[in-house]
C-alpha cells in the first residue's frame, strides 16, 4: 500500500527540459521512481534523459499512460500547467513551483472541484514513499521504509522530522509535503485522512506552522475519527503578527493563526504536541513503544 | 507589498471607485500649493492634512489634522512632515519611537454639506483561507476598529463570499447595499462602489483592500475616505506599475538590504541571530532559540544553495544588528552537501575577519560528520553540532 505514489506510478515531469526539471528528474530516476517521460511545449518528439518528451500532457497520457505528474514550471505558467494535467486526466499532480499568485490558485481550486485528481502543493517538496518512489525534491537517502506517515507544510523541516524518525530506528510509509501556500491543493486534513486509512502507517507526524486553520480542522477530525497516534508540532512560536515568514501562508492574521492557539487546539483534541522541534522523532517513538 | 493611502486611492480611482480627492506632498510649500489647487478643483471648504506612513491609527497619534484655511494647512504640514508618528501599529507600538513622516496627503473634506448628515461604513475584501474564496466584509459601524466591532457586536459585521468560478454577482452588490441600510441614490451609488471595489481587488491582485470609513455624504454620494491596499508580492510580475510604488523607506533598512541580495529576512528584537535553509526549519530554529533561553534576532532563510557567498551575506546582515549576542547556523544539507556548507561558513568567516560573537553551526544531511570535522579543525571560534538539541544546549551555554 502506501499513499499517493508507489513503484507503479507512471510519472511525467512538466518543465522536463528546464534546469530544475532536469536536475530533479535525474535524482528521481536515480532513486528508482518510474519516470516515463516529460512535457515541454515545443520540444515534443525529442528525447531527454533517455525518455520521451511530449508537447502536451494529454499526449503523454495517451502515449505512455502517465497517471502522475510533477511540475517545475515557473510561477506565471504553473497554474495553467496544473489545469492542463488535471484536464488530461492525471490522477496525482505535484506542484513544486513557489510563487503562484493566490487568485490563480483560487481558479485552479475551483477548476478541480468536480475532477478526479489530487493536487499536492504548490510550493512544496513533494511526496515520497521510501523504497518505492520519490516524487519531489527531497534528499532520498535520509528516508527509510517504515510505518510513520508525515504530513508537513515545510520542506527542510520535513527532512528534519524524517531524519529524526529514521535515527530513532523507525522509517516512513509516505511523507507528504503539502506546501507553504495559503491555498494548498491537499490540506493537512486531506493528508491525515489518507495516512489514517493506509494500513502501512502506524503513527502520524503532523507538522504545521502559523497561519490558517488547517491544523485545527485536522485535529478536530482526528478526535472523532483517529485510530493511530499523532504527534503534532507547530513552527513559529516566536513569529510576530502580520509578517510573512518565508512561506506565503505563514502569516499571523488573527488570534487562531498563532502557534500557541494551534497547540492548544491540537492538545485538546488528543494530539501529542511537542513544543521543541528537536523532540518530534523521540515523541513518535515513545508513543509506539 | 503595502502601499500608502495616496497610492491605494490612485489604484482604486483607476477602477472607478470614488475616493476622497487629494495630492501628495513632501514639503510644506508643496502642501500649500496642492491645497490651493485642490480648492480650485473641488471647491472644498476645508483641507485634511494626512500623514502617509504604512501604519493605521494615524489620527489618534496626531497624524491627521483638519485645516480651515491655507495658513492652517501650512501649520499642520510643517508639524506633521518630519514628525515621528507613534500609533498602536508602528514598530514597538505606543511605546516605540514611531515612524518618520516623509509624505503627507492634502485631501478634500468630504463630510458635506454638514458633518452630521454623513454616515460612515466599513468595507474590506480579502481571501478567506478556510473557505478558499474571496470575501467582502462590511459593517454599518464605520470609522472604528473592526476587530472591536466584531468582538462586541458580531451581528453588525457581515461577510459575503464570492465563488471563484463565477466571480462577484450583481445580487451580492445589491445585498450589501441593502444590508448597509441604504435606499434611493445612495443605494445605487453603493452598489456601483462595491462592484468597482471588487473589480479593483481582483484586477490588481490585492491581498487586502480595506476602506474604513466609506461614507455616504449628505448628498448621497459614496466615497472612500481612507484606503488600505496590499498587493500580493507573487503577482507583481504582472503589475510592474504597482511594483514601482514600493516605498523602501517604510521598511526596515536591513530587510531592504537583504532583499537586494535575495535573502528572505525579517528583523526581530531578540539576541540570537539565525541563518537557516528553508522557512519552516527557520521558524523551528527560532522556536528552539527561545526554548534555550535566548530570543531570536531575526528570521533568515538562505534558500537552497547555502554557498560561501550567500552565507557571507547572511552573516553580514545578521551582524549589522547590535543586539546579536550569538549566531546559530542551521542547515539541513539535502542535495547540498553539508561539508561544502561547512567550508562556506569558514570562508565567509575568514572573509569578514574577526566575528566577535560566538557562532554555532549545526549541519545535518549528506556528509554531516565530515562537516563537523572541517569546522572543528578550522581553529575558528565556531561551535559545531549535529543534533538539533545539541545546538540548543550550545545556545544556552554561550548565552550564560
Amino acid at each position: 500500500m502506501s499513499v499517493l505514489v508507489n513503484k507503479d506510478s507512471k510519472i511525467i515531469v512538466q518543465g522536463f527540459t528546464g534546469n530544475e526539471g532536469t536536475f530533479h528528474a535525474k535524482q528521481m530516476i536515480e532513486y528508482g521512481s518510474n519516470v516515463v517521460g516529460g512535457v515541454t511545449p515545443g520540444k515534443g518528439g525529442s528525447t531527454h534523459l533517455d525518455r520521451p518528451v511530449f508537447n502536451t500532457v494529454a499526449e503523454a497520457v495517451e502515449k505512455v499512460d502517465a497517471d502522475t505528474t510533477i511540475i517545475f514550471v515557473p510561477p506565471r505558467f504553473a497554474a495553467d500547467a496544473i489545469m492542463e494535467a488535471v484536464d488530461a486526466g492525471i490522477k496525482i499532480v505535484v506542484a513544486i513551483t513557489e510563487g503562484i499568485p493566490v487568485q490563480d490558485m483560487l481558479k485552479v481550486d475551483s477548476f478541480m472541484k468536480d475532477k478526479d485528481s489530487t493536487l499536492i502543493g504548490p510550493n512544496c517538496p513533494g511526496v515520497i514513499t521510501p523504497g518505492e518512489a520519490k516524487l519531489g525534491i527531497m534528499p532520498g537517502f535520509i528516508h527509510r521504509k517504515g510505518s510513520i506517515g508525515i504530513v508537513s507544510r515545510s520542506g527542510t523541516l520535513t527532512y528534519e522530522a524524517v531524519d529524526q524518525v529514521t535515527r530513532a530506528g523507525m522509517g516512513q510509509s509516505t511523507c507528504i509535503g503539502i506546501g507553504g501556500d495559503p491555498v494548498p491543493g491537499t490540506t493537512t486534513l486531506d493528508a491525515v485522512k489518507m495516512l489514517m486509512e493506509d494500513p502501512e502507517t502506524e503513527g502520524i507526524i503532523m507538522i504545521g506552522e502559523i497561519g490558517g486553520t488547517m491544523e485545527a480542522e485536522a485535529a478536530k477530525w482526528i478526535k472523532e475519527n483517529g485510530t493511530k497516534p499523532v504527534v503534532g508540532y507547530i513552527a513559529g512560536q516566536t513569529a510576530p503578527a502580520g509578517r510573512t515568514m518565508g512561506h506565503a501562508g505563514a502569516i499571523i492574521g488573527g488570534k487562531e493563526d498563532t502557534a500557541e492557539a494551534k497547540n492548544k487546539i491540537l492538545a485538546e483534541n488528543g494530539i501529542s504536541v511537542v513544543i521543541s522541534p528537536a523532540e518530534i522523532g523521540k515523541r513518535m517513538y515513545e508513543l509506539l513503544h | 507589498m503595502n502601499l500608502h493611502e495616496y497610492q491605494a486611492k490612485g489604484i482604486l480611482s483607476s477602477f472607478g471607485v470614488p475616493i476622497q480627492r487629494g495630492y501628495m506632498a513632501t514639503t510644506v510649500d508643496e502642501a500649500v500649493e496642492n491645497a490651493k489647487k485642490l480648492i480650485e478643483e473641488t471647491g472644498t471648504k476645508f483641507i485634511i492634512v494626512k500623514a502617509q506612513i504604512h501604519a493605521g491609527g494615524r489620527g489618534k497619534g496626531g497624524g491627521v489634522k483638519l485645516a480651515k484655511n491655507l495658513e492652517e494647512v501650512r501649520e499642520h504640514a510643517s508639524n506633521i512632515l518630519g514628525m515621528m508618528l507613534v500609533t498602536p501599529q508602528t514598530p514597538g507600538g505606543l511605546k516605540g519611537k514611531g515612524k518618520l513622516v516623509r509624505k503627507i496627503l492634502i485631501a478634500e473634506d468630504v463630510y458635506v454639506p454638514e458633518f452630521d448628515q454623513c454616515k460612515e461604513f466599513y468595507v474590506s475584501i480579502l481571501m478567506d483561507r478556510q473557505k478558499r474564496m474571496n470575501a467582502v466584509i462590511y459593517s454599518t459601524e464605520g470609522g472604528m476598529n473592526i476587530e472591536d466591532v466584531a468582538e462586541k457586536t458580531p451581528h453588525l459585521v457581515h461577510k459575503e463570499h464570492v465563488d471563484p468560478a463565477l466571480g462577484f454577482q450583481e445580487f451580492q452588490a445589491r445585498k450589501i447595499a441593502f444590508n448597509l441600510g441604504l435606499s434611493g441614490t445612495a443605494f445605487k451609488n453603493m452598489y456601483k462602489f462595491i462592484k468597482n471595489l471588487y473589480n479593483a481587488y481582483v484586477s490588481s491582485d490585492a491581498s487586502l483592500i480595506e476602506i474604513n470609513p466609506v461614507i455616504k455624504t449628505g448628498d448621497d454620494r459614496i466615497i472612500a475616505v481612507d484606503a488600505k491596499v496590499s498587493i500580493e508580492d507573487n503577482s507583481l510580475y504582472r503589475h510592474k506599475d504597482y511594483a514601482e510604488m514600493r516605498d523602501e523607506f517604510e521598511e526596515d533598512p536591513t530587510e531592504v538590504e537583504a532583499k537586494k541580495v535575495d535573502l528572505n529576512y525579517v528583523k526581530l528584537d531578540g539576541n540570537v541571530g539565525c541563518m537557516v535553509n528553508g522557512a519552516g526549519l527557520a521558524m523551528a530554529t527560532m522556536d528552539l532559540i527561545k526554548q534555550s533561553g535566548g530570543s531570536p534576532a531575526n528570521f533568515l532563510d538562505v534558500g537552497g544553495t547555502a554557498d560561501a557567498e550567500r552565507v557571507e551575506k547572511g552573516f553580514r546582515i545578521i551582524l549589522s544588528d547590535p543586539n546579536v549576542k550569538a549566531i546559530l547556523v542551521n542547515i539541513f544539507g539535502g542535495i547540498v552537501r553539508a561539508d561544502r556548507v561547512a567550508q562556506g561558513v569558514i570562508d565567509a568567516y575568514n572573509n569578514i575577519g574577526e566575528i566577535k560573537v560566538p557562532i554555532i553551526v549545526r549541519l545535518r544531511g549528506t556528509n554531516a560528520e565530515e562537516a563537523k570535522d572541517i569546522i572543528e579543525k578550522s581553529g575558528l571560534k565556531v561551535h559545531s553540532a549535529i543534533e538539533f538539541q545539541e545546538a540548543a544546549d550550545l545556545i544556552t551555554q554561550v548565552l550564560s
